[in-house]
């Protein structure tokens, strides 16, 4: 147990511990206080909306963990997250959609989706939502599942890099059509929505956006140590290791299908984690989440936080996100374009992402101050030299 | 189907001693020989690159293997690894490992380490990382998540440091050290391992003459410990380590002998000279 303790406290330095846990108060105890406390439309008031948005950001954000997790620790590109994110947010919208009682449009036990397609009776798979365990468990176990079954495959079959890319992106897309679909079941091109109650509390009140937004700021945080942990682990400096040479792993007795295949469904669990908890705060899920380019979207997220560090991921999806939300209010024609061209210039210019710029930046910093100046003014050294100092590949050696 | 063919070599015993599981045992080499290459045959696209190979290898042996490029020598080292499987033969680890029916990382559980023609390590880790990964551990996925290394564990990978010169290095990042360090880094990592049979793939390629040296003195001071094959185009190198070497041409045993033996055998003249 001691031991348990140990290594958990070992995942961070002093001063990590002590940013995680200011952070973690400032979302999960500050930023609701200024909400709750202050009156509405005063100055340090902060507003409503702005709750289930953070929340929502909040989901990202795992799923922005568990991007890392695969791509920058383990080397593996999925451009078909999505699917996993939105399997979870269908189990949980379907019990919502239970959960909507006879309150319907057409006040009938079925979703109104069924009734509008003369369905007279539940399908089978739709029967054990009614009950929250249940839903919660599926949210977690169908993308799971489905990772186990095509990681399996695709991993044995040694299917790498780009190859890799394209078929997730086929998976996400052929879900996609097969959810489009009225007969599959889950409310076609609308989807499900029309939520009205979660655990018996309106999804309309604001104590429960607020309880969801808790909720989700929880997960993350938990979220985040458990990547943590395993990144810190013999596994994670493993997963780093397939990554960088496979074949000498290979050749020093691990079996690296094991391993990926470890990393990969952990992911998918936490993205099914984070669509069931994005789909009540949203209000609605749909087969447009499936759409390829919101997966990609989770890759450009990891890509300009910096990959393999777990912080620089979350600060992508908050930044991204964030831009996202301001933008398409703005100037939403030119969202796309934005996205597309942050993606490339990343690629070109970041290969380390914002992290490894703000890095590189403190490096130099530290650099320029540690160099004795001239003798007359020690103070300005700080200025020119900077620029001057070259910069180690990768930061690495120390 | 096993042991019928091919009885001119060790015996290889009776059937009933031939066990060709999945999870495999330690090598039994009761007969004194570690490795069996009988009659292998592997062909790409119709390119025949070994060809009916016999080779035996006895535990505890050095063994050199030279040959002209295109000779079979790293198609050999993959068939042993299960990187290639032949299309016909049969290639036994003891007299009682199949290694054509088990895949790579099952091969080096059960004692063969392989060290690859251009350095493999793993260039972000630490040089104590890379230690840490080759130690022979649990290595499954729960045994990893938990796993600590203990002190004896550490002066483990310290003395091994030690032997390949590159304590100093410990907490360096493999991919800064040089191509000479890399190299020993890689042997050192297969050293903890601790495999009964060491596969060498051209170990002094890109080395200083110093270098060379030292390898030389650490490859013949493990012969007795362990079985090394070494694969060589230095042919200084493979006078001063070799006690048998091996010649391979268009995938077969050219011949087979001493370095001297070798050296004056016509046929090796001609493979190497006459062209």
């Amino acid at each position: 147990m001691h031991g348990r303790l140990e290594s958990i406290a070992s995942l961070h330095t002093r001063r990590g511990w002590l940013a995680f846990l200011a952070i973690t108060l400032t979302v999960m105890v500050g930023l609701p206080l200024l909400n709750l406390l202050p009156p509405a439309g005063g100055r340090l008031h902060l507003p409503d909306f702005l709750i289930p948005l953070l929340g929502k950001f909040f989901c990202y954000g795992i799923v922005a963990l568990a991007m890392d997790l695969i791509w920058g620790y383990v080397g593996v590109l999925s451009l078909g997250h999505g699917v996993f994110f939105a399997l979870g947010g269908y189990a949980m919208g379907m019990h919502l959609m239970r959960s909507i009682g006879t309150e319907g449009v057409y006040r009938s036990k079925l979703p109104d989706f069924m009734v509008f397609l003369d369905w007279k009776e539940l399908p089978w798979y739709w029967q054990g939502f009614d009950h929250f365990w249940f839903a919660a468990l599926m949210a977690l176990l169908v993308p799971t599942g489905l990772a186990y079954v095509f990681g399996f495959f695709a991993f044995r079959s040694r299917i790498r890099g780009v190859y890799f890319s394209i078929i997730t992106q086929a998976l996400t897309f052929a879900m996609m059509l097969l959810f489009f679909r009225n007969n599959t079941g889950f409310g076609g091109n609308n989807g499900l929505t029309d939520f009205k109650r979660l655990l018996g509390f309106s999804l309309h009140a604001h104590s429960t956006k607020v309880s969801l937004y808790l909720v989700s700021g929880a997960a993350l945080a938990l979220s985040y140590l458990a990547c943590r942990f395993v990144v810190s682990s013999k596994l994670g400096r493993l997963l780093a290791a397939i990554r960088d040479a496979e074949s000498r792993i290979m050749f020093s007795g691990y079996n690296p299908l094991d391993y990926k295949l470890f990393a990969w469904t952990l992911s998918a669990l936490l993205c099914g984690l984070a669509g069931a908890l994005y789909v009540p705060q949203v209000g609605i899920i749909n087969p447009g989440e499936m759409q390829p380019s919101n997966s990609i979207e989770m890759a450009i997220w990891v890509a300009v936080g910096g990959r393999g560090t777990l912080v620089g991921p979350l600060l992508g999806a908050l930044l991204v996100n964030g831009a996202k939300s301001v933008f398409t209010v703005v100037y939403p024609e030119a969202w796309l374009f934005l996205l597309g061209g942050l993606f490339i210039g990343v690629t070109l210019f970041l290969p380390r992402g914002l992290l490894g710029l703000f890095d590189s930046a403190g490096q130099v910093w530290r650099r320029a101050r540690k160099r004795p100046g001239p003798a007359h003014n020690p103070r300005s050294d700080d200025e020119p030299a900077a620029t001057l100092t070259p910069m180690t590949p990768d930061g690495a050696a120390e | 189907m096993i042991a019928q063919s091919n009885p001119s070599p060790p015996p290889r015993g009776s059937a009933s001693h031939v066990v060709a599981r999945s999870s495999a045992g330690d090598a039994d080499t009761r007969h004194g020989v570690i490795l069996y290459v009988e009659n292998v045959s592997v062909s790409f696209d119709g390119f025949k690159a070994l060809n009916g190979l016999n080779l035996y290898i006895e535990d505890g042996e050095l063994r050199c293997i030279i040959g002209p490029n295109g000779a079979g020598k790293s198609t050999l080292m993959d068939v042993i690894t299960g990187k290639t499987r032949p299309d016909s033969g049969q290639v036994f680890f003891g007299q009682n490992i199949d290694l054509t029916r088990l895949s790579e990382f099952r091969i080096a559980q059960a004692g063969i380490g392989r060290k690859f023609q251009r350095p493999t390590v793993f260039p972000r880790h630490s040089v104590f990382e890379n230690m840490e990964i080759a130690l022979p551990t649990g290595k499954r996925v729960r045994d990893t998540l938990f796993a600590r290394l203990d002190g004896s564990q550490r002066d483990r990978i310290d003395r091994a440091l030690e032997v390949i010169g590159l304590l100093g290095k410990r907490h360096q990042v493999a991919g800064m050290l040089s191509h000479g360090e890399k190299q020993w880094l890689e042997i050192g990592m297969l050293l903890i391992q601790e495999p009964r049979l060491l596969l060498v793939d051209e170990p002094v390629a890109g080395m200083s003459q110093q270098e060379t040296e030292r390898t030389a003195e650490l490859l013949a001071s493990l012969a007795g410990k362990h079985s090394v094959v070494v694969v060589e185009h230095d042919m200084d190198f493979v006078r001063r380590i070799a006690r048998k070497v091996t010649v391979l041409h268009e995938g077969a045993v050219l011949a087979e002998g001493s370095m001297e033996q070798v050296q004056n055998d016509p046929r090796v003249i001609e493979v190497y000279l006459g062209a």
